[in-house]
């Protein structure tokens, strides 16, 4: 629908909405989403009654997380790294890079966002079915890095989507990704059908 | 590596045709009157034993009072370069004549230059941002420019406190 209505669309009007829809954009990210932290203590808040199917969904869940194929700059070389035979992100259930975000569970944040940017990442972000998580990978990714006082980065990538686990360095090396992954396991192992973080 | 051809030999050469184009010329450079700039570009392009037909990188430099903005020219058939120069009249009216008629790849170079700088080539064929979106506020390579929080990046960098180094 949106495709049709772009192709009808000169040049100059596209550009034009882009950056209103850039701008709109910015003007909503003043203050980043707040970090779901209280999930260490969600086990204490579970109902008796459901904890077997919590487990037996959990298990389901963590272990085939099939992250998106999305790469935004330096650090996406590292995740391509972790991805291949070496470091091998397979042995976590996740070697299904999809294509599209509407079968993937799991976005990688990896590397830059530019405000650019954000109006897509923030798209891939809503075509993604729930229940997903976001895994913020770099310094980019969680406080806009070296660029954070530039005119053109999003100083941090929790300004547009709410993200589960930060990964820091720059860029992380494959074992910090893998343990963060690791970490993301232990979030959804936490999860109730009850109470949804 | 190209040869750089000293700005004073050139000027000399571009004063033969155009005795009041040259405002200076130096070792490094020459700088030009805005007025004369694409005369001047089509005669280093075409002349014999010049031919400058690359243009390898146009930018601009914020000198608070007014911009420069700076071409770096190439002659692929003789393996020479050189750096010719232009000012603006000052800062509120940064207007500099295009040369994107002589050199085709100045067209998205300038469009570089006034997106993050905000020089106006005149006469540019489309002269629109490039890198940033449309409804940017400003220019952001200006040294007057704020960021999105308010500050400028040019202060936003805090001294450290004593003892405390950066290696
Ligand atoms: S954190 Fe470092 S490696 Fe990763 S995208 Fe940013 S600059 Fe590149």
């Amino acid at each position: 629908m949106e495709i049709e209505k772009a192709a009808a669309l000169s040049t100059a009007e596209i550009h034009h909405h882009e950056g209103e829809l850039i701008n709109s954009l910015i003007e909503r990210s003043r203050q980043p989403f707040s970090d779901d932290i209280d999930w260490l203590e969600r086990e204490l808040r579970r109902n008796i009654l459901v904890t077997s199917v919590d487990k037996v969904l959990n298990w389901g869940r963590r272990s085939s997380v099939w992250p998106v194929s999305f790469g935004l700059a330096c650090c996406a070389i590292e995740m391509i790294s972790t991805a291949v035979s070496r470091f091998d992100i397979a042995r976590f259930g996740m070697e299904l890079f999809r294509a599209s975000p509407r079968q993937a569970d799991l976005m990688i944040v990896s590397g830059t966002v530019t405000w650019k940017m954000a109006p897509i990442v923030r798209r891939v972000y809503d075509q993604m079915p729930e229940p997903k998580w976001v895994l913020a990978m770099g310094v980019c990714a969680i406080r806009g890095g070296p660029f954070t006082d530039s005119y053109s980065v999003v100083p941090g990538v929790n300004r547009i989507l709410p993200v589960d686990v930060y990964v820091p360095g720059c860029p992380p090396r494959p074992e910090a990704l893998l343990y963060g992954l690791m970490k993301l396991q232990e979030k959804i192992d936490k999860e109730s059908i009850v109470v949804r973080g | 590596m190209t040869t750089a051809i000293s700005g004073i030999e050139l000027a000399n050469q571009i004063k033969a045709s155009f005795a009041e184009a040259v405002l200076e010329g130096d070792e490094r450079a020459v700088i030009l009157r805005s007025e004369y700039l694409t005369q001047v570009a089509s005669f280093l392009k075409t002349t014999p034993g010049l031919e400058f037909d690359y243009l390898s990188h146009v930018t601009a430099v914020d000198y608070l009072d007014y911009f420069e903005v700076i071409y770096h020219i190439t002659s692929l058939a003789h393996n020479h370069s050189a750096v010719i120069k232009v000012k603006t009249p000052d800062r509120d009216n940064p207007e500099v004549p295009s040369v994107a008629s002589v050199w085709c790849g100045a067209n998205l170079q300038e469009r570089e230059v006034y997106d993050l700088m905000g020089v106006t080539f005149l006469e540019h064929p489309n002269l629109k941002r490039v890198l940033l979106w449309e409804g940017f506020p400003g220019h952001p390579l200006r040294k007057d420019f704020l960021t999105l929080e308010g500050k400028s990046p040019w202060q936003t960098i805090e001294p450290l406190e004593e003892g405390h180094h950066v290696l």
